[in-house]
């Protein structure tokens, strides 16, 4: 098992590395401005433009130019590791922008996690019981419409009439949790349940269509055959074998939010990492852009280990050598 | 209790599914008794209706599609007017089922101890160690070695045959009067086949229930059952003491049975399979439902449903045949045909 973690954590290196050198493609074959240029600012010298051009490499190849992100990163930067160079924008180092901003992601992944997760899973189950009743509609009905209702739409609905009509939470922007448990709640309630609903949705659906398909089987038969009440028949046997697979996706689906979530972050100003990168695409500063690839394609592949290693817990029948 | 009291008395049990196709007529009025000590094997091909009784019994159909008529006496209790969960204390507890796949019947992420255990708990009020010993206990009856060791390994970790004993095992646990084999040894290699029908055998005898054996295979009933009911499309064709239908079986699907089936004297090129399929049980042919593949009817079998009736051997039979005409033909052709003495 340790062994396998280990070959795991090679891999995943391997996998950053590969994902980094893509980004660098893609952002070389982008028809960007000069870098240099707006580093300089609005009348920017000759001299200056230079010095930065030469301080950035941008007079050199890409792969050169890769060549010192990754020796940067590995060896660390005056900020300490890992170095993930200064911004292009404002010089300012990416780490430490990334250490400010990841938490305001986390929280929101976090908690808008556990709320679609029970939420959906609850749905779900209750869909599948009552199956074919008014019940099982109305809870299909919901999970349409919240894969239906975009997330932007969505968020100023719940800002306008939970917060300026009813003024029930705090408004937009994020209240470290250090001013207070309250405040930092309020600001994030609303983004957690849009941020959630989607998911939700996803996961009822998800969730419904596999206990369904769990009950089917032979040994929920049997399970009834010994006499066991229904709530043991559908709870202990039935959704247990159903939720392996939602535990795969909820990894994945957790860990990609971790660059991804940019409308939500958008819609409430909470600036997290997927605002960092949105922001960092459309002024090509390409170590802000970097730096939150390495942070996404990071918590992927450690989420899917997670995954794979719980998944061995869940299910007997998978062993890992 | 004595060995000779009935535990089931099934009169007129009739089972309707209700489709978007139409009601299927899955079971039609079915009646059979079933004994302490006896093993009563019934047999029919798929979709004759076997399985839907076992399941009728076990109060295993879905209420919500199904219509079950009829009467199923347990012990003088109509199971038919017993609500799901006065059901619930009689599954698995009086009345214990075992299944056709046993690589499907055991929940993969539990182990098969645990499973048992979980019966135990199911209808009695004990300690978990509790419940894990009397599981130990019934696998190590069962046959499984190591039974201790081997409690505490998941379904995968077990062969076929291993599988089909724990869940044996799991319906002994409440010393059941009833046990309801549904194809048990289908699904198994021929050398385990014989091991498990030797194991149901001896637990009919040690535990003294009454065993219900359903297959499709009359090799597996003739070595086992003592008594034997013949399904087709949902309704018994003929029923009866083994060795009565065996030495003198009364119906032409009973006797095509018979000549399809092969044994070590048989060669393949001899077996005589019956033609055609078994009807639609949508729209049911009218009169006798085997008149369609019957090599014997004659002119009133596709209007007259016949009823079982007493044959001078003892056992019933519903074909409109004269008795004296079924003799006849089974004393001039099926009896040398299949061996046996006239």
């Amino acid at each position: 098992m340790l062994f396998y973690i280990l070959r795991r954590l090679v891999w995943t290196a391997a996998v950053i590395l590969a994902v980094l050198f893509v980004t660098f493609l893609v952002f070389f074959k982008l028809p960007n401005g000069n870098p240099a240029l707006r580093f300089c600012g609005k009348s920017p010298t000759e001299q200056c433009i230079q010095l930065t051009t030469i301080r950035l490499h941008l007079n050199k190849p890409f792969y050169t130019e890769f060549g010192y992100f990754v020796k940067t990163f590995v060896t660390g930067d005056q900020d300490g590791w890992p170095g993930l160079g200064y911004s292009y924008g404002n010089y300012v180092s990416v780490r430490s922008e990334i250490i400010q901003r990841a938490p305001r992601t986390l929280w929101l992944i976090a908690g808008a996690a556990i709320i679609w997760l029970v939420g959906g899973v609850a749905i779900g189950v209750l869909s599948a019981v009552k199956r074919r009743t008014i019940v099982d509609r109305l809870a299909m009905s919901f999970a349409l419409f919240g894969i239906s209702a975009p997330v932007f739409w969505l968020g100023l609905m719940a800002l306008y009439i939970v917060w300026k009509e009813m003024g029930l939470t705090g408004g937009t922007g994020y209240t470290p949790i250090s001013q207070g448990i309250g405040h930092w709640f309020g600001h994030l309630i609303l983004p957690w349940c849009v941020l959630a609903l989607l998911y939700m949705a996803i996961y009822a659906r998800l969730t419904r269509n596999n206990l369904l398909e769990t009950l089917g089987e032979d040994y929920i038969r049997t399970a009834r055959a010994k006499g066991l009440s229904e709530r043991k028949v559908i709870f202990k046997h039935g959704l247990r074998a159903s939720l392996t697979p939602i535990v795969t996706i909820f990894g994945l689906d957790t860990a990609l939010l971790v660059g991804g979530a940019i409308i939500t972050e958008s819609v409430f100003n909470l600036q997290g990492l997927g605002w960092l990168a949105y922001n960092g695409a459309i002024t090509q500063d390409l170590p802000t852009v970097l730096g939150v690839v390495i942070c996404t394609a990071s918590a992927v592949a450690v989420m899917n280990l997670v995954v794979d290693i719980v998944y061995a817990f869940l299910d007997p029948r998978v062993r890992y050598a | 209790m004595s060995s000779s009291s009935t535990l089931l008395d099934v009169r007129n049990l009739t089972v309707r599914f209700k489709t978007r196709d139409g009601v299927v007529q899955a079971v039609s009025d079915l009646s059979f008794a079933l004994r302490r000590g006896e093993t009563l094997g019934v047999v029919g091909e798929s979709g004759s209706g076997k399985s839907v009784t076992s399941l009728a019994i076990m109060g295993l159909l879905n209420r919500g599609y199904t219509d079950v008529s009829g009467e199923i006496f347990f012990e003088g209790t109509d199971l038919l007017k017993l609500s799901n969960s006065e059901l619930r204390k009689i599954r698995g507890n009086d009345v214990s089922m075992i299944f056709q796949d046993p690589f499907a019947c055991l929940h993969p992420l539990y182990r098969v101890g645990d499973q048992i255990a979980e019966a135990v708990r199911a209808h009695s009020d004990v300690s978990k160690s509790a419940a894990r010993n009397r599981a130990v206990e019934l696998l190590g009856q069962v046959g499984i070695p190591n039974a201790a060791s081997r409690a505490r390994d998941y379904p995968h970790q077990y062969s076929g045959g291993m599988r089909q004993r724990a869940m044996i095992a799991m319906a002994l646990v409440h010393n059941p009067d009833v046990l309801i084999a549904d194809e048990p040894t289908t699904a198994l290699d021929v050398t385990v086949q014989a091991q498990i029908l030797e194991l149901i055998d001896r637990v009919k005898r040690e535990f003294d229930v009454g065993v219900i054996l359903i297959t499709h295979d009359l090799g597996v009933v003739a070595e086992t059952a003592t008594h034997v009911m013949v399904m087709y499309a949902g309704r018994a064709m003929e029923y009866g003491p083994a060795e009565e239908v065996f030495a003198a079986a009364q119906h032409p699907y009973a006797w095509g049975l018979l000549e399809s089936m092969p044994t070590v004297e048989k060669r393949l090129d001899v077996l005589v399979p019956i033609e055609g399929s078994p009807p639609s049980l949508l729209r049911p042919p009218p009169g006798c439902p085997f008149h369609p593949r019957c090599k014997y009817r004659f002119e009133p079998c596709d209007s007259k449903l016949p009823t079982l009736v007493q044959m001078p051997g003892g056992h019933l039979d519903g074909c409109l045949l004269p008795a004296e005409r079924k003799k006849e033909l089974w004393r001039n052709r099926l009896a040398p045909e299949l061996g046996l003495p006239a």
